[in-house]
């Protein structure tokens, strides 16, 4: 039986992958991807977690056999900052599509239609 | 219809792939190697208490400053795309009078408490990117604000390219004293805070580190949102 965080994170994936996949306009597809770097991150910190463990800060009380990995909240960290990145960087481009084509539906914007 | 079917179709076989292969991926047994050494070393190594900023600074510095290079490209990305001659803000209307009295009001507890995450990122739970964020959030409140509010440029631009060759300084500074680039020269060589551990200073180099990137965040993001809010002027081009 899979853990409920592995099945959420999967979840998540999987419905961002669904709005990239059948949806026609570029915002939703822009929330799509937004949605599958959350899932994508939830699953890196699941893998990471160690039962009954605390937070990896060994102040008081915790010491390294109380505290769950640090690696995947670090890879998570850069994750996350990049995923920003990236998600206004591509909000910037739809901005510019929506200036010259007046409209967002992909498949009305020339030179993008399959 | 039929594309969307194809789609659930896909999603259902993706799913249960890759749900079969978490299956042999206990969740929270304890499946630490490396995590391990660096929990046990981060104290003596590094004199931070705080291990995930120790292993994103000190152990794995190479990523944040790839990390860092991202955003700034990502930044200078938006600016070069939305670039125009004529551009300003468009909003019709000021905020109410409760509104602009409020952001008047938290601006500078907004700066504080950013100021204070990146300053102690050694310490307790943030760091350099979340205390940007939260300085970029303050800023961000003033365009929602006031119609006529602009971020100074002429000090914004330089403190953003000064923070990353800061960062990028600190690091050749390691290289010249230690042997490799992002060395902890304040930790290692001068020895500086070895008594207290666990106190503001300690940790060598990561609080000074995180404060530059803490700046460079703070600036990048509110960089971002100057550009987005900003429309070319009617009837322009």
């Amino acid at each position: 039986m899979i853990s409920a965080y592995y099945f959420g994170a999967i979840s998540l994936i999987l419905i961002g992958l669904y709005a990239v996949l059948t949806k026609r306009n570029l915002l939703k597809i822009l929330v799509g991807l937004s949605i599958m770097e959350t899932g994508v991150n939830l699953l890196l910190i699941s893998v990471g977690y160690v039962s009954g463990r605390t937070a990896p800060i060994l102040t008081e009380g915790a010491t390294p056999q109380t505290t769950v990995d640090p690696i995947p909240q670090a890879l998570v960290l850069t994750a996350i900052v990049i995923g920003v990145a990236t998600t206004a960087l591509a909000l910037t481009v739809a901005m510019n599509l929506y200036e010259k084509y007046k409209t967002l539906d992909i498949e009305k914007i020339r030179g993008l239609r399959g | 219809m039929v594309k969307r079917v194809l789609a659930i179709i896909l999603i259902l076989i993706t799913g249960y792939w890759l749900a079969n292969a978490l299956a042999q991926v206990p969740f929270g047994a304890d499946k630490m190697l490396v995590g391990k050494y660096y929990l046990e070393n981060v104290k003596e190594q590094t004199g931070a208490v705080n291990a995930v900023t120790a292993v994103v600074v000190n152990y794995r510095g190479l990523d944040t400053l790839g990390e860092v290079t991202v955003l700034f490209i990502a930044a200078t990305g938006v600016a070069a795309l939305l670039w125009r001659k004529k551009r300003e803000r468009t909003a019709k209307s000021e905020g109410s009078v409760v509104l602009q009295t409020g952001s008047k009001l938290l601006l500078p507890f907004i700066m504080l408490f950013g100021a204070y995450i990146f300053i102690h990122g050694h310490l307790t739970p943030g760091g350099g990117f979340p205390g940007g964020a939260t300085i970029a959030t303050a800023f961000l409140m003033l365009y929602l604000a006031f119609r006529e509010y602009e971020i100074p440029h002429n000090v914004f631009e330089p403190l953003e390219g000064l923070a990353g060759m800061g960062y990028v300084a600190v690091g050749l500074i390691g290289l010249i004293i230690g042997g490799y680039f992002l060395f902890d020269w304040i930790w290692q060589t001068w020895q500086l805070g070895h008594a207290n551990i666990g106190r503001l200073f300690s940790a060598g180099f990561i609080p000074i580190i995180y404060t530059l990137i803490g700046l460079k965040v703070g600036t990048e993001l509110t960089g971002i949102v100057d550009n987005m809010v900003k429309e070319p002027k009617e009837g322009g081009q």
